[in-house]
């Protein structure tokens, strides 16, 4: 008994050592964000906070475990929302148009006026726009090399709404599902993508 | 003095033309006209050939050099109300020691218990010694087209006595481990609606947005890059622009909210980063387009 109260005396004491060497950085991080970060314009200081997504990838550098990744994927699909008349392509030339400009979401953008998709700055798409960024894969002939079938036409609309859906941890952002780009918009890079007669499928 | 300074000034009316042409680009709306737009891409590099040129130029006449004056001018000729000087301020050399306190800060300062990055601790001293209010200064912490605040131009002039000396901020104290550790928790740290961290565009090798080349900053030899050149004379403009402004203006294109100005998070995350460029060469305040 003696000896059973003794070890774990011991135990808690070590485990008071280790509390005291590995701290959590992370925690201190967070409250530290919480305390030096304010809203200003339509930038409001709850951004400051991680959803339950970027909780996991955070927590996991963006490598969460298979099951939990898979999981939540599907949570992120089930929300991905589909216009009502389940038409997914718009026009390639309004397309080009969101694909590119970058504004949007920022404390000096102002209040209504509808974001950019911000697609040039990480991504190739049409050949005529050589500015473009290389954070994303090239998405010149895109549709070309897929097609435009009703799948790949899904498989599209719903990547650009939440591309968390389909890689949990993904870098591109979710627009669709944070509201910065609406259907209409996003059909319209559907479009862009997949049409024939959009350049991002000329030879 | 008096030449120099209109050589100077002469280099700034000139570099504000040339922003002017530079900007024009930008401006041109390349959806409405496709077939113009591989010529205006090309017109753009060639002129992102000509603004290396110009910098070159240009950094031997650097207008940040007017900046620096007004800065040496403020920190060894103004007085407190109590007649107190910038002599008194303690960059973390000893009190009056300038000469190579920009690249060894952040740093922990005893007198405060706190790590405090070179703005926060020049305005820190401006407060203390000179009497500016420091809510005059959060009125107003950055540059515009209107005016540069007096403490932007005193940090000009301090990053201008590290010029070509090595990068050397301490990580020895708890508190600047702790900065260090913190700095590199929010550099990872993804939130707001479109789930960017620093990270997203700084962690990795030879990325781009558009055409601008993203440095990789957990990199030490890359880490340089969020450094060298700040202050900054920004030529689109005509004023400087500092750390503090660059880390506020990354945030923004974040879609995080704003830092409050010198917060502890800013620090945290220079921390990370200076410490990261520790060994590399300062070359002084520099020129942004």
């Amino acid at each position: 008994m003696n000896k059973t109260i003794v070890f774990v005396a011991a135990s808690l004491a070590c485990s008071a050592v280790l509390a005291e060497e590995v701290r959590n950085y992370r925690a201190e991080a967070l409250a530290m964000l919480k305390r030096d970060f304010k809203a200003r314009g339509i930038a409001t200081a709850d951004r400051i906070f991680e959803d339950g997504l970027q909780a996991v990838c955070n927590r996991s550098g963006d490598n969460p475990p298979k099951a939990i990744a898979e999981r939540l994927e599907k949570d992120q699909m089930d929300g991905i929302r589909y216009p009502a008349d389940g038409k997914l392509m718009g026009d390639w030339k309004e397309g080009e148009k969101i694909a590119q400009s970058g504004r949007g979401m920022t404390w000096s953008d102002p209040a209504g006026i509808p974001a950019g998709g911000n697609c040039y700055n990480c991504h190739q798409i049409g050949p005529q726009e050589t500015s473009f960024g290389t954070l994303g894969p090239s998405l010149y002939q895109y549709g070309k090399l897929r097609g435009n079938s009703p799948e790949i036409q899904k498989y599209t609309y719903g990547k650009i709404w939440n591309a968390k859906a389909y890689n949990l941890c993904s870098n591109m952002p979710r627009f669709g599902h944070a509201g910065a780009l609406n259907e209409q918009q996003v059909r319209h890079l559907v479009a862009l993508l997949l049409d024939p007669q959009s350049p991002v499928n000329s030879k | 003095m008096t030449p120099r300074l209109s050589t100077l000034t002469a280099v700034a009316l000139m570099t504000a033309s040339f922003a002017v042409q530079a900007q024009q680009p930008a401006k041109k709306p390349l959806s409405k006209a496709p077939p113009a737009t591989k010529a205006a891409a090309e017109d753009k590099s060639a002129i992102t050939k000509e603004f290396e040129k110009f910098r070159e130029v240009l950094e031997e006449d650097n207008p940040a050099e007017l900046f620096e004056a007004r800065g040496e001018d403020i920190w060894k000729n103004k007085k407190g109300p109590d007649g107190a000087s910038m002599a008194q301020c303690d960059l973390g050399l000893g009190p009056g020691v300038v000469k190579g306190a920009y690249v060894q800060m952040p740093r922990h300062f005893a007198d405060v218990g706190q790590v405090m990055d070179a703005e926060r601790r020049v305005v820190h001293c401006m407060v203390k010694y000179l009497g500016y209010k420091e809510a005059d200064i959060r009125k107003q912490p950055f540059s515009n087209d209107a005016r540069t605040p007096d403490h932007v131009s005193v940090i000009t002039w301090v990053a201008g006595q590290s010029r070509n000396m090595k990068i050397a901020a301490p990580k020895k104290h708890p508190k600047e481990i702790e900065a260090f550790e913190i700095g590199k928790e929010i550099f990872a740290y993804r939130a707001g609606p479109y789930d960017f961290s620093c990270a997203t565009c700084h962690g990795d090798d030879g990325k781009r947005i558009r055409t601008q080349d993203l440095p990789n900053l957990r990199k030490p030899d890359q880490a340089i890059r969020a450094y060298q050149g700040w202050p900054g004379y920004r030529m689109t403009g005509g004023f400087m622009l500092t750390q503090q402004w660059r880390m506020n203006d990354c945030f923004r294109q974040q879609r995080f909210p704003e830092p409050t100005y010198l917060s502890d998070s800013v620090t945290a995350l220079l921390t990370y980063m200076t410490v990261t460029a520790n060994g590399q060469q300062y070359k002084g305040p520099g020129i942004k387009r």
